[in-house]
């Protein structure tokens, strides 16, 4: 079967992004999305913006002594993620893989804007990275990610909280501020990077079931893996 | 100083002039670069004023992970960009920015120029390369010492005794052979040195001559920055040639 370059970035493969808040719930939705596709027969392809080994240890280093700025941070995100974008998400997005990404740039984009940052110097560094094909916003007021972070009982961590730009001495007050100027951010640019927006407060099934449904439009003809391992 | 930068305002830099000067010395290796800073150092703190030096890959912040993914030579270009990318920005800000903002001069032993022809030659864009950088201080000079191929290969030569695998851009894959794979490269190198010469105003001197002239002509340029049009404490004796004046004027103007 022939594979159709796309037309946002000329590869075979299709990148399809998860974008919102900590906690608006993308990441159950792109791995419940993740073993559907496969399930299908459909090469896929799944990474999330998790720090690599290297960001990690520069970050902790950087903490200890109070180095990072706003652009050293920025950088630094940015070197992780074209490690991530060369090494892994390049090569299965060429060889035609679906490619679903927790997390992308537009994760970069908002941080960084949060954090002050020259918003068009910060799209031009990532301008390495194609435009998604489908990228879905998981809209949700900050309150309810904050609800369902405190009955985790996961730790806020510094950086989570936006600590580093001294909004408040309280964790709890600092998450919301930043997280309210993430949200902010991720609003502002909905329209422009054409996102799906997808309403976050439902529930898990309703949520997968609009997912699937939308989908189906990409998936026309786009080949399977049996396809594409063995002719006829 | 005027304080500005490329393009990109940094989030928390002060917006008043800074009373220092930073001074950048570019060129590649073995145009006698590192001879000539340790030369200006010592003299412009001869004539009073107070000068903190600076190079790259210096800011402990990311060095070692430099190290190491040069060790595996796995990273792509855009990740090797930006990681040389991140310890620039850690040392702007924590050394180059201060020093000026507290009356001292900078003296930079290469700067983004480097960087940028670096990034260039193993596939970036300009655009994207200058737009990356665009966060960097504006140098009130920046002087570049240009020299031959043939003399930067004799003096790596005689100074590690072998060529560089990196000054080689063996990574890039021009060529297997390293004497033919350093030409390839130096010559990619210059021809991005040569249009950012032009976009960023670098003062060229020739550096196939002898250490001592180059540093008079050196001195020439730096010298109006601290309202001087002589140097005060000559140290060369011998007076540039008529070839590099010509040269010197024609960059200057």
């Amino acid at each position: 079967m022939p594979e159709t370059p796309s037309p946002n970035h000329g590869f075979p493969g299709r990148l399809l992004v998860f974008e919102g808040l900590d906690g608006s719930g993308k990441s159950t939705q792109a791995a419940l999305l993740g073993k559907w596709l496969a399930a299908q027969g459909y090469r896929v392809f799944f990474t999330e913006w998790n720090s690599s080994e290297l960001v990690a240890n520069v970050i902790r280093r950087g903490k200890k002594k109070g180095l990072l700025t706003p652009t050293t941070f920025s950088l630094l995100h940015a070197t992780d993620f074209a490690d991530r974008f060369e090494r892994k998400i390049l090569p299965p997005l060429r060889a035609g893989y679906l490619v679903v990404c927790d997390r992308y740039a537009h994760t970069a984009f908002v941080r960084d804007a949060a954090r002050g940052c020259d918003p068009g110097w910060v799209r031009t560094i990532y301008s390495f990275a194609p435009r998604p094909d489908r990228a879905f916003y998981f809209r949700v007021p900050v309150s309810i990610t904050l609800r369902r972070k405190l009955a985790s009982r996961l730790k806020i961590s510094y950086y989570e909280a936006g600590m580093d730009l001294g909004l408040s001495d309280d964790v709890v007050e600092s998450y919301q501020k930043f997280q309210g100027r993430l949200k902010r951010e991720y609003d502002r640019i909905a329209a422009t990077d054409r996102f799906t927006i997808i309403d976050s407060t439902r529930t898990v099934e309703e949520i997968q079931g609009d997912l699937r449904a939308s989908l189906r439009p990409l998936l026309e003809n786009f080949p399977t893996g049996a396809d594409m391992m063995h002719d006829g | 100083m005027t304080g500005r930068t490329y393009g990109t305002r940094l989030p928390g830099m002060p917006t008043d002039p800074l009373p220092g000067r930073l001074i950048v010395v570019e060129g590649a290796d073995g145009s006698g670069r590192s001879t000539e800073v340790t030369a200006l150092k010592e003299w412009l703190e001869i004539e009073g004023h107070a000068v903190v030096d600076t190079g790259l890959r210096r800011s402990d912040l990311v060095s070692t992970e430099i190290d190491r993914a040069k060790e595996g030579h796995t990273l792509g270009a855009a990740t090797m960009a930006l990681l040389y990318a991140v310890d620039f920005a850690d040392q702007l800000e924590n050394k180059i920015v201060p020093s000026p903002a507290a009356g001292a001069t900078v003296l930079a032993d290469r700067y983004v120029y480097t960087l940028m022809a670096r990034a260039i030659a193993r596939g970036s864009s300009r655009a994207w390369a200058r737009e990356l950088y665009a966060f960097a201080l504006r140098p009130d000079l920046v002087v570049f010492l240009d020299a031959r191929s043939e003399i930067l290969l004799h003096r790596a030569i005689s100074k590690y005794g072998y060529l560089d695998f990196w000054e080689s851009g063996m990574d890039l894959c021009l060529s297997r052979d390293l004497f033919e794979s350093f030409f390839l490269y130096q010559d990619r190198l210059s021809r991005e040195f040569e249009w950012m010469g032009r976009e960023y105003h670098f003062h060229r001197v020739d550096a196939n001559r002898a250490p001592e002239q180059v540093h008079v002509d050196v001195q020439r340029l730096v010298a109006p920055l601290y309202g001087a049009t002589v140097p005060s404490t000559p140290s060369g004796r011998k007076p540039p040639e008529s070839v590099s004046g010509a040269r010197r004027r024609a960059a200057s103007s």
